[in-house]
């Protein structure tokens, strides 16, 4: 498919070979696209495939490790949030970044004035100046009332209209649709085509490929730091683009081996959190290994974390093997035999500056004491343990954690909850950011760990990692269960399609 | 997001294979050993200066000067490591022997006065604890207000007067034991067990973790909330016994004890090597702080350097000890 | 009406109520306290206090606190009381200057250690509350200087009244607080420092240099400090090196804090710092005349500053529940 029939004009900015890398990996590699003015254009892919790396990189959050951006046919060589703005570049945020406590005028114009320090504020232009973007873009929000308290769709619009201040060629919206309701999506089409209509353009970040169908005009998929295509959204169907944005080679990994599935280790009826979650229900057996895929943002993480007492749901029940059980904190699930492995390792998993074995031992005091004094040939007998049978690679236990690769900070993690001997394993995004050969490694202990009894529930974005793993994928989409299948259900196409967010009627029952 | 992360985790992977750094270099970027060699150095310079610093009773007597400060400074010490940070005490030292002077003037038995001062300790304690952890304020700005507040209710009790203290109750300081002045034991008794708790301790164990990093803390099931009520307690009688050992000492009680002492404290605690954004910091770093203190105030006075330059000198450590502990800690670990 | 005027006026009418009903109150009491002559008494006792508080309130803004302001103040005022001593033949209205500059200096230097090395902001001026003080023991050896050595003029201003017998400082913190408010609300580096207390990482991304205005919040708070040495002087007469200014940081903060300044940055106003500053004056002329001790009056600070934190929070907690509560 090629591009599209606007390639006559010239484009507003023409992306040439723009590749990203972090400390050595490379999470995008030679992008080439050209964005035409007054045009609406999509980029799609799973998460981490480099859709928001590559709109970071064009808003001056990132500089490139390669590659060149031409706007109006100058190079573009700044890059700083600053710089992208003052070249007619604007990222919106999804939760817009914004001064709470200062007028929703002053938050349009800060940053925008140019002049001295000491230069008067002018109230009643400002304002003017702020009511005028505000009819222009058909919104009503009083503009001199503080920016706190604002719903996210009006701060939103806010941020648009700050891009209107700079006179933006190039509005990116990262998601913009997410937290918003339907009516709310409604304004803001309305007003991105009007911006359109002007010859802006607007790059459209989205998982919800009926948006896309509705208010884009071409949609570039990306799929592993590579741009895969840019298509007119007209002449695809959605099968076509999930198509592209899964469509790698299937890598082989071992099967897990069958186990004996037991009695019923956690079961959750109605779980909700008003804004959140709702209404999630699902029980995990022993010795199985229960998937939850979905997209960033479907509520996964938030279940997990109130299933472990860090966020506790509103309502609903919760029952660890039998008994129903309130858990407020996460003291309380990890008496009950919960275990939890966080997704962001850095600021919930770790402690960065202290040794290796005070990491392991963290959560087992009573592994370590005796009356309440640490034994230290203890500790370092269950730590070396530890490190022997999940093969952490290190130079000493007394290793500071924060100097371990990101692999084995998460296999000391791990280790730590393997002490507490948990019956209730969940595990968020366990092998994100880890290379391919310890990858497979954390897969043979998921295995392990199921075969030896233990309820595993395992929250992954990583499709292949599901299907090779698990007993039965759950799939939560906007807060709600939209799938429950069976291994022998479950495919790609199928969890992909579960996990796209799709309008109320057509959600399947869990 | 997925890129940060990624940016994060790939960072490190050239370090772990590295073999560990060798042992003496690890004992040695300790901030404690700084604070180690700037004693010695102290004490050289001192003792050139008056044979006295080579008399090892005159150094415990200067001492006695600044146990009850140093012992309230361990507690600190404690609770910086944990993440707080509690201004107070030194105005919490005034009020409890405010209301023990004024309960004994009034006739209550000596036994129940110290009773007083100690329940006032902890009535301290437990207000600047809900004020902090039920009412989520920081409590670098709540102990500001408990600071002049406290001072205040001492200042209410006492008036401008001063209380004396009965004949008998007078002279801790002068007390002797195995040629140890009282206080000066006190000290270094709760410096070994206070050092053994935070060390070897699974509470002290939790307080590392809770101040390295409270959300991993609570994810592995540490009850921070807890265990900072417990500090705020301790620090709040540890406070109430040093200011009735304040008042043996100087004999009468007026509200204007330790005034500014919170300086010395926190000065201390940093001078020993405890980082200001917690997780960092040990007890033997604040003891041999406070000795070094000690000589450096006591080698001024011997040196015949104004008083006022005294209070110069603490601002100056002050601050070059925090920047000092940052640098080294910024340098060795990440 | 702009709505955030609406908003924070109705916190500082909350303060101007309290104030009417506390002067009412004591008024039933003592009716000599609702005369024109104790209305004079409060305003000759808050001058120093509202001097101090616009610097305070601008660094509270800023997400950082200033406890040097004390020593600062004591440091500016024996400066200017060495040089009335030993130069008696210079021009005493530079005496303004000078304090004003050596204030502004102490504050640049504390604003210089907290973004250079990104120390907290409490800690770093912990230090030098000492350090200025033990400063003003060393340049004056400690010695006071004495009546005779303030210019009549200088004292002056604190008697004399150029109009309805009220006197020159009063005129002149009215044109601080005038000034402040128009720094504050008009001038685009004034909402710079709003914009970074409210969030610094929007500030960062917004291309507002923080550490330039950080250290702008402090050489403001100390030369509001110097102004308030030499008024000392004024006021006062003499200077002393460990009176002067002792215990002025808590009195600022109790005032700033009760005006509706939030110690979470970005949240104060001028109306609402100098309304904390006259409740503070009201009840501390009110004391005496009740016959409670004047020694009652830091533990009141102590309390009220603990109050005012309490509501500060009450009021954010509701905020966010009416934000909720319309999502």
């Amino acid at each position: 498919m090629a591009a599209n029939s606007t390639s006559s004009a010239t484009p507003l900015l023409v992306s040439r070979g723009i590749s990203k890398q972090f400390s050595g990996v490379e999470v995008l590699s030679d992008v080439d696209l050209d964005l035409m003015p007054g045009e609406i254009h999509a980029l799609l892919g799973e998460n981490g495939a480099g859709k928001s790396t590559f709109a970071k990189i064009l808003a001056g959050v990132y500089r490139p490790t390669r590659g060149t951006l031409t706007m109006n046919g100058a190079p573009v060589e700044a890059y700083s949030p600053i710089h992208a703005q003052r070249l007619g570049i604007t990222l919106i945020h999804q939760e817009p970044i914004s001064f709470p406590d200062l007028s929703v005028a002053e938050n349009l114009v800060l940053g925008h004035e140019r002049g001295s320090l000491l230069g008067r504020v002018h109230w009643a232009g400002m304002e003017r100046r702020a009511n005028e973007l505000m009819d222009m873009l058909g919104i009503r929000i009083d503009v001199t009332r503080p920016m706190r308290g604002l719903s996210i769709a009006d701060q939103q619009m806010v941020e648009i209209a700050r891009a209107l201040v700079g006179d933006s060629r190039l509005i990116i919206m990262d998601e913009p649709t997410a937290p918003l309701t339907p009516k709310e999506v409604e304004t803001l089409f309305g007003i991105a085509r009007k911006l359109r209509d002007e010859g802006r353009t607007i790059i459209f970040i989205s998982h919800r490929l009926e948006e896309v169908q509705a208010l884009c005009d071409r949609a570039t998929v990306f799929r592993d730091g590579n741009l895969v295509d840019t298509v007119n959204v007209a002449d695809v169907s959605d099968d076509d683009i999930i198509r592209l944005m899964i469509g790698r080679s299937l890598k082989e990994y071992l099967h897990k081996q069958r186990t004996t599935i037991g009695d019923v280790a956690l079961k959750v009826e109605n779980l909700t959190l008003p804004g959140v979650f709702s209404d999630i229900s699902f029980d995990v057996h022993k010795g199985e290994i229960v998937g939850v895929g979905g997209l960033v943002g479907a509520g996964r993480t938030d279940v997990a974390r109130a299933l472990f007492g860090v966020e506790p749901a509103a309502t609903g029940k919760i029952h660890v093997n039998g008994s129903e059980v309130a858990i407020g904190d996460p003291s309380t699930a990890i008496d009950l035999g919960l275990a939890f492995v966080p997704e962001d390792r850095a600021v919930a998993g770790i402690f960065s500056s202290l040794s290796v074995e005070k990491n392991i031992s963290a959560a087992v005091p009573g592994k370590i004491t005796s009356g309440g004094i640490i034994r230290r040939a203890l500790e370092h007998a269950v730590a070396s343990d530890s490190v022997k049978k999940l093969r952490i690679r290190l130079a000493s236990l007394q290793q500071p954690i924060g100097e371990l690769s990101g692999g084995n900070q998460q296999k000391a993690i791990l280790a730590r909850w393997l002490l507490t001997d948990p019956s209730v394993l969940i595990l968020d995004e366990p092998t994100r950011g880890i290379d391919i050969g310890v990858k497979a490694e954390f897969y043979d202990m998921i295995g392990e760990l199921a075969a030896g009894g233990r309820a595993i529930l395992l929250i992954s974005s990583e499709l292949p990692e599901l299907l090779a793993l698990c007993d039965r994928v759950l799939v939560m989409s906007e807060g709600r269960l939209t799938a429950n299948f069976d291994r022998s259900e479950a495919t790609q196409e199928s969890i992909m399609q579960a996990a796209v967010p799709r309008s109320a009627d057509q959600e399947v029952a869990a | 997001m997925s890129v940060t992360e990624k940016s994060e985790i790939a960072a490190a992977p050239q370090r772990e294979s590295a073999s560990a750094r060798p042992r003496w270099q690890v004992m040695l970027i300790r901030p404690e050993l700084m604070t180690f060699v700037l004693l010695i150095i102290a004490l050289i310079v001192a003792s050139s200066l008056s044979p006295y610093f080579l008399d090892i009773a005159y150094i415990l007597d200067s001492f006695t000067l600044s146990a009850e400060l140093a012992m309230v400074a361990l507690v600190l010490t404690i609770m910086i490591i944990a993440g707080e940070i509690d201004l107070s005490p030194a105005s919490g030292m005034a009020l409890a022997a405010c209301t023990f002077a004024y309960a004994q003037q009034a006739g209550v038995p000596i036994p129940l006065a110290v009773g007083v001062g100690l329940l006032t300790g902890l009535a301290m304690g437990l207000l600047n604890g809900i004020l902090v952890i039920r009412f989520q304020l920081p409590s670098i700005i709540v102990t500001i207000g408990t600071l002049i507040f406290y001072r205040g209710l001492a200042q209410v009790i006492a008036g401008d007067q001063s209380i004396r203290v009965p004949e008998w109750f007078i002279g801790i300081n002068r007390v002797l034991v195995f040629g140890i002045p009282v206080p000066v034991l006190v000290f270094v008794i709760l410096s070994v067990v206070l050092g053994f708790v935070l060390s070897s301790t699974i509470y002290g164990r939790q307080i590392y973790l809770i101040g390295t990093n409270p959300i991993a803390a609570r994810h592995a099931g540490i009850r921070a909330n807890r265990i900072k009520m417990s500090l705020f307690l301790l620090i709040g009688i540890t406070a109430s016994i040093a200011g009735m050992m304040t008042a043996s000492r100087l004999g009468s009680v007026r509200y204007d004890i330790a005034l500014g002492g919170e300086l010395q404290m926190v000065l201390m605690a940093m001078l020993g090597g405890t980082y200001i954004f917690g997780g960092r910091g040990s007890i033997l770093g604040t003891f041999l702080a406070a000795w070094l203190l000690v000589i450096v105030s006591t080698g001024m006075i011997v040196a015949n350097i104004l008083p006022a330059m005294q209070l110069c000198v603490l601002g100056v450590l002050l601050i070059i000890s925090i920047i000092a502990t940052n640098f080294i800690y910024s340098r060795t670990q990440r | 009406m702009n709505t955030i005027s609406k908003i924070f006026l109705r916190r500082e009418a909350g303060i101007f109520v309290m104030i009417v009903l506390f002067c009412l109150a004591v008024g039933a009491f003592k009716p000599q306290f609702l005369t024109l002559q104790s209305l004079r008494i409060v305003l000759l006792l808050v001058p120093l206090i509202l001097i101090g508080a616009m610097g305070q309130m601008l660094v509270l803004v800023a997400r950082h606190v200033d406890l040097s302001i004390g020593s600062t103040l004591g440091f500016s005022a024996m400066v200017v009381g060495m040089m009335f001593k030993y130069y008696p033949e210079i021009w005493w209205p530079l005496g303004f200057l000078v304090a004003i500059g050596v204030g502004a200096g102490l504050g640049l230097f504390n604003g210089f250690l907290i973004t250079l090395f990104r120390l907290p902001a409490i800690i770093v001026t912990l230090g030098t509350l000492n350090l200025y003080r033990g400063l003003t023991y060393i340049i004056s050896n400690a010695k006071q200087i004495d009546r005779q050595y303030v210019p009549s003029e200088l004292k002056a201003m604190s008697q004399t009244s150029p109009i309805f017998g009220i006197p020159w400082i009063i005129f002149m913190i009215i044109a601080i607080a005038l000034l402040t408010y128009w720094f504050a609300m008009h001038t685009r580096v004034g909402r710079q420092i709003f914009a970074l207390g409210s969030n610094p990482v929007a500030a960062q991304l917004r291309g507002i240099n923080v550490s330039k205005i950080t250290l702008l919040v402090f050489a403001l708070s100390g030369a509001l400090a110097g102004l308030a040495g030499i008024m000392y002087a004024s006021r006062w007469g003499f200077v002393n090196p460990s009176n002067t200014g002792s215990g002025f940081e808590f009195q600022v903060i109790a005032a700033v804090v009760i005006g509706g300044v939030s110690i979470n940055g970005g949240v104060g106003t001028v109306l609402g710092t100098v309304l904390g500053v006259l409740l503070l004056g009201c009840v501390s002329s009110a004391l005496p005349l009740l016959g409670i001790p004047g020694t009652t009056q830091n533990a009141i600070y102590g309390a009220v500053i603990i109050i005012a934190l309490l509501i500060d929070r009450g009021v954010r907690q509701r905020a966010i529940k009416t934000i909720s509560a319309k999502a």
